[in-house]
């Protein structure tokens, strides 16, 4: 089992936590001036990579907060987490 | 029969009598014995039958390979089925039964299978029983008879099993000498040090040679260390405990037996204790598998592996037979030949397949016990069905390709074999780490680790004693310092040292024939594989070891192939033509032994597995004998029966009388989302489609949210009580999901909103008042606001006092009657729900349930979230338009104008009455066009909802059409599960009150 460093909290067993997918995607501010293939850009195509991805977790049985964290796809190790709206650390926590 | 009890020696409490039932016979065993053990003093030879060819097995391992000894234990409902008898220690009154074989493994009706082995060979699941397919249930039903795998208990277990969670900064798995060497030296640096270890008392290997540490018997160092390390405060010495899976950072998952080896757990003791360990570091001392020979017929009972043999006379003081022959392939299986000699066994002869033989240390010990050598040797065959009778054995070159022709036999009733060692790679491989081949002797061996792991010992390819300790040492103090303690310099042990020479690698065993005519020479034993399955693979194309597995079997059973996969595996690489290391392994996964369901479980079973929500009025609905619906996970009464009715005339009734007069339900489960902040309306105007800005205060309004997607999520009423603050109610199975998702939006795309959410569903309970009725009811017990239509009309809510408790009172309806739905704190809600039901017995007030809902919503055509819709219907499908602002922008609003949503040959939402004015159609039921059709007929759409209905005279339904806004007035065909078919009219789905005038009375 995985242990996720919460913001917030600090390290707590990943069962406390929920996936939220790839960080980052802003919503547009425009839908309406979109084209379908760019409103579908949005909606539906998420990067997929091996290796370090950012997403959204939500600490949901905790505090209950959204935050971001980096994760590796191949060892499923964190790196980093960090509170919305706040930049990462230039440094990792642990190398992926 | 006869005992094979030694005199004296081993570890079993002679003074200590265990009586057992082996497959209904009385037997006898001692104190520390395993039931295999005791079998074997019992001289019981055959154990079970095999799984495909019902050969008669025999015990052949002394641990967590054993393929054959598996056992179903105990009786009744703690009944444990799989179980190894080698790892099940014997306790008084114990009931086993082999688990393959029927009506007994000496008597096996399906042994006339093996007659037709070729049918049976590699694939023959696949040739033999997928075609065709509709005969596959008789071949099922076949195959599971004819070979058990144990039972499951018929009722609930009656034992406790608990979890617990434990943080460590050095585990380590296995107390044999390298991990009892690991442990003492990490806990004397002060580290918290857990050891776990399988077996019921620590040792490992120790418990079964005959040897010393710094010139002192083995024993006795055992003793001294297990001592210091029970002694030493930071460190938790856990035995009976496996640790079976190894989990992303170091997370550790390990069952302890708490109990299993008592029968019945005494008093509070739980049975088994599931163990979630996190450890900063692990050394994993798990030891090694001594891996069989491929001879022909090497699957007949009294052939065993050498170590078990080993382990069965010196710590069980059981001799497996009377006159031995070893065959072997390295120097290890001397020493067992030797104690098998020493306790009293004839040994026949050595049978050594290598050229120049052993090492000095393991002739020399031989030698001195008179025990004949033959180097250059095979046993190419043995002869006995239910018991080894000879062994045939010849002069060999060294040569696989070759056959043999000349062979003499000797006789014995023990087999001893040996073909090497292979380290147990399984937790370091969970934990992600690769394996290397090792060329000297031979085996995998742990490569690269990805987590903070280490393996040592003989599961590390570290094969002599002085090794494993000083290497195990060296891992304590390593994985304590990594844990940040200071540690001092290191110990040093003396032990005897061995010449060795090198193992002889011999994966298959040339016989008389060729390696696929030649009689079985098996690889795994529970599955029946043989050398031959695996060169048909090869034949047959199969290449990756992951797919021969799949095809042959091979390490399929409950020892996952423990004994035969490495064997397999070099058949295989002589098939493909490769070396063995470009072979490799197959996947390792938890758990490394079977874990019983039980253990999983721990105490979240029961009631507790889940929470049961119930509201205030729970216990009034159930007094008056409401059957209950579960919904998410509330309970709510179904439907209320009176005088012996059935469903069908209950709901009847309970329509009938808020149609008519007036009927109460319990809406608590409602999910109700406080809102509040300066940005409430600009939050709830980008995730609601209506304009909540244009809402006036004391306004409700009917709300949809719709996922980006543009499909509809969840609905349901919500209420502007301020300038900046409303009320909002969700579905019941759908409060958790909203509350989540608004949550989502606001945290991470608007955090400049200032809006906080609270969930109120639980403070307020909620009571509907329901039916022409209604507003006098309220009267009658005392509102201190005007309930006439002119000052508080549909739609609109106002905080009140209702009866004397203040309430807030909403003027909404979900059946299309004057209703309302009054709000009240949820600990003076029962006290309320009786004052109403009290002061309506003069309009004969009925209380309704689900099903009554449902009805009365459906003749209104309101749809039901996650009922009549499933998660691919827009609100344009439900003809919902009017909801849909055109002023702003609102979650989902984009995809509504993509191409898929606008398509006008969508399944669209309407009703439907059947034309013979009489079939209720089920829920679910797909609709055709035209039933005439070719099968596979197209579908058009399907029913959603489909009730009689009472107060309009004939059976109603909703449901989704494709282009079925078009399609009013036409008619459909219901195809019914029992192949009838029910002509269907299609209707606007507002069955009842089209103008809806009675709800604005
Ligand atoms: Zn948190």
């Amino acid at each position: 089992m995985l242990l996720i460093k919460c913001p917030w909290c600090g390290n707590r067993a990943e069962s406390e936590f929920n996936y939220g997918g790839e960080a980052g995607i802003a919503r547009p501010a425009n839908p309406d001036t979109l084209t379908d293939a760019e409103w579908a850009d949005y909606l539906f195509m998420r990067k997929n990579p091996k290796g370090l991805h950012q997403e959204q977790w939500n600490h949901a049985q905790g505090c209950r907060r959204w935050f971001n964290a980096e994760r590796d796809t191949v060892t499923y190790r964190f790196t980093r987490t960090w509170r919305i709206g706040e930049a990462p650390s230039s440094t990792r926590d642990v190398d992926s | 029969m006869t005992s094979r009890r030694l005199e004296s020696g081993g570890f079993v409490d002679r003074g200590k009598v265990f009586e057992f039932k082996f497959d209904g016979r009385t037997l006898k065993g001692f104190a520390g014995d395993t039931l295999a053990s005791a079998l074997l003093a019992n001289d019981v030879a055959v154990v079970s039958r095999s799984f495909k060819y019902h050969r008669p097995r025999g015990i052949v391992s002394a641990g967590a390979d054993e393929p054959n000894a598996i056992m179903q234990i105990g009786k009744d409902d703690a009944t444990l089925p799989n179980l190894r008898a080698t790892q099940t220690e014997l306790y008084n009154n114990m009931v086993a039964r082999s688990t393959k074989g029927w009506p007994s493994v000496n008597f096996d009706v399906s042994a006339i299978n093996a007659l037709f082995g070729r049918v049976f060979s590699a694939g023959f699941y696949y040739k033999t029983f997928m075609r065709p397919k509709r005969l596959w249930r008789c071949y099922e039903r076949f195959i599971r008879s004819s070979a058990g795998w144990g039972s499951a208990p018929a009722g609930n277990d009656p034992d406790e099993y608990a979890h617990r969670n434990a943080h460590c900064d050095v585990l380590v798995v296995g107390a044999g000498p390298s991990g009892l060497a690991a442990a003492v030296a990490a806990s004397r640096t002060g580290a918290r040090v857990i050891l776990v270890d399988e077996q019921n008392e620590f040792g490992g290997s120790l418990l079964s040679e005959d040897t010393t540490i710094d010139s002192v018997p083995a024993m006795q160092w055992l003793e001294k260390t297990v001592a210091e390390l029970s002694n030493c405060e930071t460190v938790q010495c856990l035995t009976r405990t496996t640790a079976f899976g190894y989990y992303d950072d170091n997370f550790v998952a390990a069952v302890e037996r708490c109990a299993d080896h008592l029968g019945k757990p005494p008093g509070q003791t739980v049975r088994e204790r599931l163990w979630r360990i996190c450890a900063r570091e692990v050394v994993l001392a798990q030891g090694a598998f001594e891996r069989p020979l491929a001879f022909c017929n090497n699957d007949r009972p009294g052939v065993m592996m050498a170590s078990a043999v080993q382990t069965y006379v010196n710590r069980y003081a059981v001799l497996p037979g009377e006159r031995a022959v070893l065959f072997t392939n390295n120097d290890s299986a001397y020493f067992a030949a030797v104690a098998f000699k020493k306790a009293g066994g004839l040994l026949a002869a050595i049978i050594d397949s290598r050229q120049s033989g052993a090492g000095v240390t393991a002739v020399t010990n031989a030698v001195d016990h008179g025990i004949p050598i033959m180097n250059g040797h095979l046993v190419t065959d043995v002869v006995g069905k239910k018991r080894v009778r000879k062994a045939q054995v010849a002069q060999w070159s060294g040569d696989t390709s070759q056959t043999i022709k000349n062979t003499v036999s000797i006789e014995c009733d023990l087999l001893m074999m040996s073909g090497g060692w292979s380290p147990a790679v399984h937790l370091h491989s969970q934990a992600g780490g690769k394996n290397i081949w090792d060329e000297t002797h031979h085996c995998f061996v742990p490569g690269e680790t990805l987590q903070q792991n280490r393996s040592v010992g003989a599961g590390a390819g570290q094969w002599s004693l002085m090794e494993c300790l000083q290497r195990g040492g060296d891992a304590g103090r390593t994985t304590a310092e990594a844990c940040g303690f200071v540690v001092q310099a290191g110990q040093t042990y003396e032990t005897p040292q061995d010449q060795e020479n090198p193992i002889e690698p011999l994966w298959r065993v040339p016989a008389s024939r060729s390696p696929d005519r030649c009689a079985k020479q098996f690889l795994d034993f529970q599955n029946d594989t043989s050398v031959a399955d695996v060169r048909l693979a090869v034949r047959e194309g199969y290449r990756s070891i992951e797919h021969v597995k799949r095809y042959t079997a091979l390490g399929f059973g409950t020892d996952q192939g423990k004994l035969g996969n490495i064997n397999g595996m070099g058949v295989l690489a002589e098939a493909l033509e490769v070396p063995i290391a470009q072979v490799g392994t197959t996947t390792f996964r938890p758990a490394y032994t079977p874990v019983t369901f039980g253990a999983g479980a721990g105490e979240d079973i029961g009631e507790i597995y889940d929470p049961v929500r119930k509201t205030a009025m729970h216990e009034w609905h159930e007094m008056q004998g409401a059957p209950m619906e579960v919904v998410g996970q509330w309970l709510r009464p179904w439907y209320f029966p009176q005088y012996g009715e059935d469903i069908h005339a209950a709901v009847a009734r309970e329509c009938m009388a808020a149609r008519n007069s007036l009927a109460i339900m319990d809406a608590s489960t409602l999910g109700k989302i406080d809102v509040q902040g300066r940005d409430s309306v600009a939050l709830l105007e980008r995730i609601y489609t209506h304009d909540v800005g244009r809402m006036a205060v004391g306004r409700c309004a009917y709300g949809i949210m719709l996922g980006e997607d543009g499909l509809l999520m969840d609905d349901g009423v919500m209420a502007r009580l301020g300038e900046q603050r409303f009320y909002l109610t969700t579905t019941t199975g759908g409060a958790a999901a909203v509350l989540t998702w608004l949550e989502r939006w606001l945290q991470t795309e608007w955090p400049e909103l200032d809006v906080h959410l609270t969930s109120t569903t639980d403070h307020w309970s909620t009571i509907a008042v329901v039916g022409p009725k209604s507003r006098e009811l309220l009267q009658k017990v005392g509102c201190n606001v005007s309930l006439q239509r002119e000052n508080f009309p549909f739609m609109t809510v106002k905080d009140a006092e209702l009866g004397g408790f203040p309430v807030q009172l909403f003027r909404v309806s979900f059946s299309g009657e004057l209703a309302f739905e009054v709000n009240i704190g949820s600990n003076y809600a029962m006290a309320m729900w009786e004052l109403l039901i009290d002061a309506g017995q003069e309009f004969q007030i009925t209380p309704y349930g689900t099903e009554t809902l449902h009805v009365l919503r459906a003749e209104k055509g309101f749809v039901i979230v996650g009922q009549d819709t499933d998660g691919s219907v827009s609100p344009v499908d439900l003809k919902m338009n009017w909801l849909l602002s055109k002023n702003k922008d609102y979650l989902g609003k984009r995809s509504l104008q993509r191409a898929d949503l606008v398509r006008t040959d969508r399944k669209q939402f309407v009703g439907f009455v059947p034309v013979d004015g009489k079939t209720v159609v089920a829920e679910g039921t797909q609709l055709v066009n035209d039933p005439l059709l070719p099968v596979p007929t197209p579908m058009c759409g399907h029913i959603t909802s489909s009730y009689a209905s009472a107060c309009l005279g004939h059976p109603i339904a909703l449901g989704l059409l494709q282009s079925g806004h078009a399609r009013i007035g036409e008619q459909v065909v219901a195809a019914q599960s029992d192949g009838t078919y029910v002509d269907m009219q299609v209707v606007s789905p507002v069955f009842y009150d089209p103008k809806s005038e009675r709800q604005n009375v």
